[in-house]
């Protein structure tokens, strides 16, 4: 592992204040295992190279890039990590489908100082988890449904091996955050948000769960990538059913919020 | 759950009084005009410093007084809320010309009845020759003056046709010894004259005219006094009865006398907020250290239980709201330049004391609290941070921002406290700085500051490198060589120097000349006596009494300038893609773009006076040829049009932008924002004191911008220049902190007359403690870099979209402009497109 690992990401977002403590920046990596149908970010699933329309222009999606040349980028906000509590998180597609490459990245940015989040959903093989854990303060994990059948239909993978992902990471020592995107009709009801924040509640040392309402902002680019968007129906979740669920997932004694 | 300080309960007196004072338009006055004219008229043989004070107390002992119902702070400079009186001892032509359309402009309409109109039309011609205008006119050079009326290079309009103001007094002082002890102090001095000192004169008339000043405010509030026991008498309601004896016992002894409690403190504080903005018509009265001077009063009448925090918090709110009864006609030119009827009182909170110990006390956060309460324009509230600041108070500022009134702005004391000490001031004095107006930072009370002194528009110099000095085929600037003909980018680029510093010795002379006017034609007596040394050194602000003497002019446009110099060097010399005939040509013709809006009307109304004059008959079919040409572009040759478009394309698109922290860039717009401010600072002034730049555009970047053509950045003829130090309007795509990092290349502390960055955010982004606390970060990060002035606009695009359709719905919708907050429907139409187009910061 060294500076010149190479990786495939699509963005950097910088002033990012919703994806772990203080302000952030961060890298989106190309590529998923999964296929949510409410991904927000449907140019992040394919590995490959792609255009996207948007608005008027044509833009490529995804570039290759060494760690090297990613840390100048990533180091010129620090001042806002140091002011903020913040760093950097890496995000996606799933980053754990280019694990040498993020646990190269990860280790560079502890190298400079950096605090390191990822959010992934833990669906992958353990030891690729465990190539990037000695290099990253928190995990930002996805639980999207504990009913695997379901998890299947919508999300294109069960749950059993990101399950038992979540426990080995807890144990890790790792600071684990459990997050869940509440999407009207998949997962809203009281009965499921209760499971996930429960399961979340018997990990050990796991002290948060977050719910990130359902948002519609990534519609367009379906249609800029020539697909079709499957979720056409489906409205955000209002405020009042929110904090309804909110209140069911803090019955697990965990801190629960609202967004990031 | 949000844990902000001092969150206090409204009182419901506050709603009312914000609600009667936003009833109508506000109207111009003719008492003071008519007060100062019978004044001077028998005052012809007095020098001038005694015909000033002896009009103030003419205008004083007459000039009608109001109480309004539910006010605690009484005095009012007009009968009517929000409304002005006239000062034609500075420039009256203006007015006499726009009398019948200063009611349905654009910008900053007044309502004027046909009785005042009357009254004026008799009263302003006396005036003629004798003013502060008609003087620096004579003053200027030629060229000067044709520089600024007829170019537009460079404005120094404000004072030219206006008072100074720009000051912030020794509030301190009245408050403790009251106008009293001020007249004790001018009696001391005037006993240690001799009658055959050389100065004698000039000395004794001084004082004479400060103990007149000082005496005619004394009987204008012991006129209030009289008042508000006559109201009390009269008064039914038991509550209002006794509010109005305590008012008039407050007038009859504030502020004569030292305050002996918080509510005469306040009271006190008025008068002299009041006054000075009688006097004369300068605005930017800045208050200053408002939480300092006046916390030894609250917390004197809190540990004796003579007060409450709520029963505070309400006098404040009503000073506040007070604030807003200050107002000023301009012409419409700078109306445009300063819209939305702004005083620009700047009242700061917060930072070091003399000590470089943390000043922060529980009015600092109180005072930030009666901004939330009255959500109002008046006062522009900031806040000094350094790195000793409490966190909670910064919190407190921040959930003020977030209600989206643009204030608080915030101003670092790490950068500025060093670029007063490098301009002379002392070190404690540095500490104890204020700011004026809307971001110029002074020591109070001991500064002439002539801050906001021209606007400069670094544009322009640009466009004449193009035309070789020449505008509207007149040469006006030195000859630098056909740009055509250029072969290096340095040789551009020193032409560039050389145009704009030429412009700036032509800039400081106009400055100059109407500085010289004011200190010969309207000293002011009653403002010098706060301002430290004018009493010891027997000599009014205007004529170098001040201990600090400054001239602040302000540059704006380096984010165009560096865009496109930088655009001139990739296109034209680098990569030879486009020559430096073509990009001319290109930028002649807009790029191929049609001209749109005003401009184009402008044009065509211009065109077809001229085809007229020929003897062609104008039907409507041609003036809409004319019209559809112009907006389109029509009358240029495809190909040709295409191939302008297609250098547009390729700067927008292939060069890199100002704003995105690309380190090459921002230390090249370092360099481009020195040539303004390095040239400024070689100058002084008729005070002994020194000039420094400021950069910053207040407005003016939208109509300045309305007059200047293509530039070589891509952007559009007569377009809104770049707001402040911040990047061009839509090009900075990186969020706001790759912006601020941007902006903190720049040589700010150079720049020690105010540099001013603007930013817009989402009211999501300020959402919760966290959202607070990380908004926080985000300005000690910039700080951090030692930027010196942030600011924010916090409301939704959706909703200025709004407003504009439904004004009606949005009468109090304040946003931030440029320095100062205004009301967003009485802006101009572009204003208000030009705030709506701002890029809103990503997150």
């Amino acid at each position: 592992m060294t500076y010149s690992t190479k990786g495939r990401i699509f963005n950097i977002q910088r002033f990012s204040i919703h994806d772990g403590p203080g302000i952030r920046t961060i890298v989106f990596f190309k590529g998923c295992y999964m296929r949510c149908a409410w991904c927000c970010n449907p140019e992040s699933q394919e590995y490959e190279i792609q255009t996207m329309a948007e608005k008027d222009k044509i833009k490529t999606v995804g570039r290759d890039v060494t760690v090297e040349e990613l840390l100048p980028e990533l180091l010129a906000d620090v001042n806002y990590y140091r002011r903020s509590g913040g760093g950097i998180t890496l995000s996606g597609g799933e980053i754990l489908a280019q694990h040498t490459f993020a646990a190269a990245l990860l280790k560079a940015c502890k190298e400079n100082g950096l605090h390191t989040a990822v959010e992934s959903t833990g669906f992958a093989s353990f030891d690729k988890i465990q190539a990037i854990l000695p290099h990253l303060d928190l995990y930002l994990m996805d639980i999207k449904h504990m009913d695997s059948a379901k998890h299947k239909e919508y999300t294109s993978a069960p749950n059993e091996l990101i399950l038992e992902n979540a426990k080995k990471i807890a144990a890790s020592g790792v600071e684990l955050i459990i997050r869940t995107p509440v999407v009207p009709g998949f997962n809203d009801t009281a009965e499921e948000i209760r499971a996930i924040s429960r399961f979340a509640a018997s990990l050990p040392r796991v002290k948060e769960h977050h719910l990130l309402p359902y948002h519609r902002l990534g519609q367009d680019k379906y249609a800029g990538l020539g697909r079709n968007y499957g979720l056409k129906e489906i409205l955000p979740p209002s405020k009042e059913k929110m904090e309804y669920l909110l209140s069911v997932a803090e019955e697990s004694g965990l801190k629960c919020q609202i967004g990031g | 759950m949000e844990n902000i300080k001092f969150v206090l309960e409204k009182s419901a007196r506050i709603q009312k009084l914000i609600d009667d004072m936003f009833t109508g338009m506000p109207e111009i006055e003719s008492a003071r005009a008519k007060l100062i004219t019978e004044s001077y008229k028998t005052t012809e043989d007095l020098p001038i410093i005694r015909r000033r004070s002896a009009a103030f107390a003419h205008i004083l002992r007459n000039i009608p007084i109001v109480i309004h119902d539910h006010e605690l702070i009484v005095g009012s400079a007009t009968v009517k809320a929000r409304g002005c009186q006239v000062f034609p001892e500075f420039s009256y032509e203006w007015l006499l010309e726009e009398l019948d359309t200063v009611s349905t402009r654009a910008a900053d309409p007044f309502a004027i009845s046909e009785k005042t109109k009357e009254e004026l039309r008799s009263i302003l011609p006396y005036w003629k020759g004798k003013t502060t205008s008609d003087l620096a006119r004579s003053l200027m050079t030629p060229e000067a003056y044709d520089g600024f009326v007829k170019h537009n290079v460079y404005t120094p309009g404000n004072y030219f046709y206006n008072g100074i103001g720009h000051v912030s007094v020794q509030y301190c002082k009245v408050l403790n010894k009251g106008y009293r002890g001020i007249i004790a102090e001018a009696d001391a001095a005037l006993e240690k004259l001799d009658v055959t000192d050389a100065d004698y004169v000039e000395r004794s008339n001084f004082l004479l005219a400060v103990i007149e000043s000082c005496e005619a405010v004394i009987e204008y509030a012991h006129r209030y006094a009289t008042l508000a026991s006559e109201m009390a008498a009269k008064e039914k309601d038991p509550t209002r009865k006794e509010e109005l004896k305590r008012i008039a016992k407050n007038c009859a002894h504030v502020p004569e006398f030292p305050a002996t409690n918080f509510y005469e403190a306040c009271q006190s504080f008025w008068f002299i907020q009041l006054l000075l903005q009688v006097e004369s018509n300068g605005h930017s009265i800045s208050p200053g250290r408002f939480d300092q001077y006046m916390y030894p009063f609250y917390k004197k009448d809190l540990a004796a239980g003579v007060t409450t925090p709520e029963a505070a918090q309400e006098l404040l709110d009503c000073i506040w709201i007070k604030l807003n009864d200050i107002n000023k006609v301009r012409d419409h030119a700078s109306a445009d330049g300063f819209a939305g009827y702004g005083a620009f009182q700047n009242l700061i909170v917060g930072g070091q004391n003399v000590h470089g110990m943390d000043a922060t006390n529980d009015l600092s956060y109180m005072c930030l609290e009666a901004s939330i309460q009255t959500a109002l324009p008046q006062p522009s509230i900031s806040i000094r941070v350094w790195n000793g600041s409490p966190e909670s108070l910064l919190i407190k500022a921040a959930s003020l921002t977030r209600i989206g009134t643009g204030v608080p702005a915030y101003y670092n004391d790490e950068i500025i406290i060093p670029a007063l000490m490098s301009r002379g001031v002392s070190m404690e004095d540095a500490r104890d700085y204020a700011i004026i107006g809307c971001v110029e930072p002074q020591k109070g009370g001991k500064t002439d500051g002539w801050h906001d002194a021209a606007f400069f528009n670094m544009c322009r110099p640009m466009e004449l490198v193009f035309s070789n000095g020449v505008n509207e085929g007149e040469k006006i600037g030195p000859d630098t060589g056909d740009v055509t003909e250029m072969k290096t980018f340095e040789e551009f680029f020193e032409a560039y120097k050389t145009q704009q510093s030429y412009m700036i010795k032509l800039m400081v002379n106009s400055i100059n000349a109407i500085d010289l006017a004011h200190a010969r034609r309207c000293p002011l007596p009653f403002e010098s006596c706060m301002v430290e040394d004018c009493i010891g050194r027997g000599r009014s602000m205007q004529e170098g009494g001040a201990v600090y003497n400054f001239s602040g002019p302000q540059g704006f446009g380096i984010a165009n300038n560096t865009d496109g110099l930088l655009a001139v060097k990739q296109l034209v010399f680098d990569e030879k893609k486009v020559t430096m005939s073509e990009l001319k040509e290109a930028m002649a013709a807009n790029f191929g773009y049609g001209i749109k809006g005003k401009k184009a009307e402008e044009i065509t109304t211009k065109l077809a006076t001229e085809i007229a004059r020929q003897g062609i008959e104008i039907t409507d079919k041609i003036v809409l040829s004319i019209y559809n040409q112009i907006t389109t572009g029509g009358g240029i040759d495809d190909e040709k049009k295409k191939r302008y478009r297609e250098i547009k394309r390729l700067i927008d698109e292939t060069c890199p932008k100002y704003g995105n922290d690309i380190y090459e860039v921002d230390m090249f717009a370092r360099e481009v924002g020195n040539t303004y401010t390095k040239e400024v600072e070689k100058y002084k002034n008729p005070r002994g004191g020194v000039f420094q730049a400021g950069l910053y555009p207040v407005s003016a970047n939208v109509p300045l911008g309305a007059q200047t053509g293509a530039t070589p950045d891509g952007r559009l003829a007569y377009s809104p220049i770049a707001d402040g130090i911040g990047p061009a309007s839509g090009r900075d795509v990186k969020g706001p902190t790759a912006t601020a990092n941007s902006v903190a290349k720049l040589e700010q502390g150079v720049a020690s007359n105010g540099t001013l960055l603007n930013q817009k955010f989402h009211p999501s982004a300020l959402a919760g403690m966290s959202g607070l606390t990380k908004f926080v970060a985000l300005i000690r990060s910039y700080f951090d870099q030692k930027g010196m002035h942030m600011q924010f606009n916090v409301v939704t695009r959706e909703t200025l979209i709004d407003a504009q359709k439904n004004p009606e719905k949005y009468k109090t919708l304040v946003v931030r402009v440029a320095g100062y907050s205004a009301l967003f429907t009485t802006l101009s139409r572009s204003l208000q497109d030009d705030i709506i187009n701002r890029t809103e910061q990503g997150f």
